[in-house]
C-alpha cells in the first residue's frame, strides 16, 4: 500500500498542559457512540474546551489565532488509559499532524503511529522552552523534522527522540502496518495450521 | 525478544515465540493472534475499514463477539432508549452476520463484559496470544495468555490477517509474598503495585505476578490483578498457569475435551516460565504491607491506605505539585484530612475488575441483613448473564435488593457510563471499576474513589469512605490458618 512519507511536519502549533492525560480527557467516552470516527474532531479535549452547559471555555485550541495549528505540545505520558483509537483519531480530525511532548503510552503511541502521527520526545527542558514559546506566540511555526531528528522553532532546535522502527515506518510510508501483514499470509497460514489449539 | 544470555525463558518469550510469524523490516514482529475478542464500540469501524478495502475477515472461527459497554443495565427490551446504542449493537450484528463470527448477543444468556465471557467460555487458554480492542484485556492474562488491548486499525489488522506487528516487550516479575490480612483483597494489591511503580511504571514491559499470594489467588482474583496491569502502563500481565488455573477451565463450553484435555495440560505446563526464567526487572513485595486502598485523586496511582490522610501539595517533590493540585481541586479533598469519612452519592459495584461471581458473593455475605445510607445510590452490575443467573440461583440478588442495592443487567454500564447508568454533577462515587480519570462516569465533573468491592459496600452502607473492615467487624483468621 502506497502511504505517504512522512519526514518533516511544519505548522502553527498549541499548547496542552499537564501530565497523564488520559484518553477520556482526549475523547470522553460519551462521544464514542459513533459507527465511524467522522466528526469525532469536534469532541477533542471536550470537557477541557466546553463547560457543562456546551459554552467554549476559552482553551488556546479555541482561540481564533490558533486556527489551524497542526502541532500539539503536550506533557508527560500523553493519552495513558484505554485502548480507544478514537482519541487519536479526533486529535487527527481536528487537524493535528504531530505531537510533541515528554513521552507517551505505548498504546496510543502506537495508535498514532499507525494513523500517521509522529509522537515525538523532548528532553524536559527542551519542552517547557517550547511550551512557553509556543504559548506566547500563536504564529511560532513548529518543525517536527523527522530525518534530522529535530523539532525547531524560531531560532531554536532541540533533538528529538522516537522509537527507531516508529520513526522508520513513517519515513517509509509504511506507517499502516496491514499492507505487510498482508504479504505473509502464506506464512500465516502454515503457522495457523501448526498451531496445537 | 531481545536475545538473552543463558537462562530460562519466561512464558511470555515461550508464547512470543511460538506465535511470530516473521520479522518486519522496522523490527516489529508480525505475531500471530489465537484469540480475537471484539465488542460494539471499536469493531465497527473496522469492519468499515474491512469494506473499504475489500478484504474478509482471515480466520473468523478465531474472533468471537459480544455486547458490553453500550447496553442498559434496566431494561433489554429493543429499540433502546438511546438510537446511538442502537445502531451501534445493529452494526455489530449485521458485521458478525456478513463475516461468519459467533456473537454471544444479549439473547444468549452469555452476553457480558468481553472480558468476563472469555474466560467464563473456557476460551481464554494459558500459552496463547489474545487481541481486543479495548485496553483491559490484559485480564485474560490471569491463565498465562499474552494478552494486548488494541486499538481500532489493529482490530481491522487481525481481522483480515490473525496478526499484528508488535514490539517486543521487556517482562518484569513482581513478587508477592507472604499473607494478605483479612479484608484485604487482588483490588488493593493491583492499586498497591500501581502507586509503588506508579502509572507509566510497566512502559514497555509485561507484568509477570507471582509469589505466595498469586498461588494461593482463585482465577477471578489473578484476573482482577492482571486487568489493571494497563493502569500500571504496561503493555499486558500474567500469571503463570497452573492446577487453579486447570480446575477453573475443565468442562467450560470452548475448553479443550477428553484425550485433548490431557495433551493441551502438558502443553499448559510446558508453557510456565522456567525456574531460571530471566527477567528484566524482579520487585519484591510484603503482602503483610499492603493494607485495603483506595484512590484520591484522578489516576489509578493516586491511591492511599485507608488510614491515611489525603496529600498536601506542600507534601510531594516540586516537579509533581501540578499535578496533585489539579487532582485535589476536582476531587474537591481537603489537603491533609484523613480519607476515611469523605462522602460518597453513588456506589458501583461491578465492571471487569470486579464485577463476578466471588465478588458478588463476598459482598453478599457481609450486606445480608443490612442497608444502604440514605441518599446513597447503590447499584450491582453482573460482569455478565452467565455471573447474573448464577447470583440469582444463589438468592444474591435478593440479599443485595433487600439492602437497597440496584440489581442491574450485565454490562460495563457505570465503569465508563456510555449507556444510561451516569453520575450526574459532581457526584462522587465509590466505584469496584478500574479508572478513575476525570469524566470516566459520565459526568464531566463526576468524581471516582476506587476501591475493592467490599470497601464500595461499606461506603454504600455508611454513606462515606470507611474501612470495611470495622464496618463488617472482618476478623483477623485465627494464628495458623
Ligand atoms: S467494564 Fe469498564 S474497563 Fe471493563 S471493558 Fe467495560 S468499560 Fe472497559
Amino acid at each position: 500500500m502506497a502511504l505517504e512519507k512522512i519526514t518533516k511536519i511544519e505548522g502553527p502549533a498549541a499548547v496542552f498542559r499537564g501530565d497523564d492525560v488520559d484518553t477520556d480527557r482526549i475523547i470522553p467516552a460519551r462521544f464514542m457512540k459513533c459507527v465511524t470516527f467522522d466528526g469525532l474532531g469536534e469532541y477533542l479535549f471536550h470537557d477541557v474546551r466546553f463547560d457543562a452547559k456546551g459554552k467554549p471555555t476559552g482553551h488556546m485550541l479555541d482561540k481564533p489565532e490558533r486556527k489551524g495549528a497542526s502541532v500539539l505540545v503536550v506533557g508527560n505520558n500523553f493519552g495513558c488509559g484505554s485502548s480507544r483509537e478514537h482519541a487519536p483519531q479526533a486529535l487527527q480530525k481536528f487537524g493535528i499532524q504531530a505531537i510533541v511532548g515528554g513521552g507517551y503510552a505505548e498504546i496510543f503511541f502506537g495508535n498514532s503511529t499507525t494513523l500517521g502521527i509522529p509522537c515525538v520526545a523532548l528532553a524536559p527542558k527542551d519542552l517547557a522552552r517550547l511550551t512557553e514559546a509556543v504559548e506566547k506566540d500563536a504564529k511560532l511555526k513548529v518543525t517536527v523534522d523527522l530525518s534530522a531528528k529535530t523539532v525547531n522553532w524560531g531560532s531554536e532546535k532541540a533533538p528529538l527522540a522516537i522509537k527507531d522502527g516508529a520513526r522508520q515506518a513513517l519515513m517509509e510510508g509504511q506507517w499502516d502496518a496491514i499492507g505487510q501483514l498482508l504479504e505473509a499470509q502464506g506464512q500465516v497460514a502454515k503457522l495457523e495450521a501448526a498451531l496445537p489449539y | 525478544m531481545s536475545s538473552r544470555q543463558a537462562g530460562g525463558k519466561s512464558l511470555f518469550q515461550k508464547a512470543w515465540e511460538a506465535h511470530t510469524v516473521r520479522t518486519m523490516s522496522n523490527g516489529q514482529v508480525q505475531l500471530f493472534i489465537g484469540l480475537h475478542l471484539i465488542h460494539e464500540v471499536t469493531s465497527p469501524q473496522a469492519f468499515g475499514m474491512l469494506r473499504d478495502l475489500k478484504l474478509k475477515v482471515a480466520y473468523p472461527k478465531r474472533t468471537f463477539a459480544t455486547v458490553d459497554h453500550i447496553v442498559p443495565t434496566d431494561t433489554r427490551v429493543e429499540p433502546f432508549a438511546d438510537p446511538l446504542a442502537q445502531g451501534m449493537i445493529d452494526a455489530l450484528r449485521t458485521a458478525c452476520k456478513e463475516f461468519g463470527i459467533t456473537f454471544f448477543d444479549t439473547d444468549s444468556g452469555k452476553q457480558g463484559i468481553v472480558h468476563v465471557i472469555g474466560p467464563e467460555q473456557g476460551l481464554t487458554q494459558p500459552g496463547t496470544t489474545i487481541a481486543c480492542g479495548d485496553s483491559h484485556t490484559s485480564t485474560h492474562g490471569a491463565f498465562g495468555a499474552i494478552a494486548f488491548g488494541i486499538g481500532t486499525s489493529q482490530v481491522r489488522d487481525v481481522l483480515a490477517t490473525q496478526t499484528l506487528a508488535l514490539d517486543p516487550l521487556k517482562v518484569r516479575r513482581i513478587n508477592v509474598n507472604g499473607h494478605l490480612a483479612p479484608g484485604v483483597y487482588a483490588k488493593d494489591v493491583i492499586l498497591h503495585i500501581i502507586r509503588l511503580l506508579g502509572v507509566n511504571g510497566g512502559t514497555g514491559y509485561a507484568y509477570e505476578y507471582g509469589g505466595d499470594v498469586f498461588d494461593r489467588f482463585s482465577m477471578d482474583e489473578r484476573m482482577t490483578v492482571c486487568n489493571m496491569s494497563i493502569e500500571g502502563g504496561a503493555r499486558a500481565g500474567y500469571v503463570n498457569p497452573d492446577a487453579t488455573t486447570y480446575a477453573y477451565l475443565v468442562g467450560r463450553p470452548y475448553s479443550p475435551k477428553g484425550a485433548e484435555w490431557d495433551q493441551a495440560v502438558a502443553r499448559w505446563n510446558a508453557c510456565r516460565s522456567d525456574a531460571d526464567a530471566r527477567y528484566d526487572d524482579v520487585v519484591n513485595i510484603k503482602a503483610e504491607d499492603i493494607k485495603p486502598t483506595v484512590t484520591w485523586g484522578i489516576n489509578p496511582g493516586q491511591a492511599l491506605f485507608i488510614d491515611e490522610k489525603i496529600p498536601t501539595v506542600e507534601g510531594v517533590p516540586e516537579g509533581q505539585r501540578a499535578g496533585i493540585k489539579e487532582a485535589l481541586e476536582f476531587m474537591q479533598l481537603t489537603p491533609g484530612a484523613p480519607i476515611k469519612g469523605t462522602k460518597v452519592d453513588v456506589c458501583f459495584i461491578g465492571s471487569c475488575t470486579n464485577g463476578r461471581l466471588s465478588d458478588l458473593r463476598e459482598v453478599a455475605k457481609y450486606v445480608e441483613g443490612r442497608q444502604v445510607a440514605k441518599g446513597v445510590k447503590a447499584i450491582v452490575v453482573p460482569g455478565s448473564q452467565i455471573v447474573q443467573q448464577a447470583a440469582v440461583e444463589e438468592g444474591l440478588d435478593k440479599i443485595f435488593r433487600a439492602a437497597g442495592f440496584e440489581w442491574r443487567e450485565a454490562g460495563c454500564s457505570m465503569c465508563l457510563a456510555m449507556n444510561p447508568d451516569k453520575l450526574i454533577g459532581e457526584q462522587l462515587c465509590a466505584s469496584s471499576s478500574n479508572r478513575n480519570f476525570k469524566g470516566r462516569q459520565g459526568s464531566p465533573t463526576g468524581r471516582t474513589v476506587l476501591m475493592s468491592p467490599l470497601m464500595v459496600a461499606a461506603a454504600a452502607l455508611t454513606g462515606k469512605i470507611s474501612d470495611a473492615r470495622e464496618v463488617f467487624e472482618v476478623k483477623p483468621e485465627p494464628v495458623g490458618v
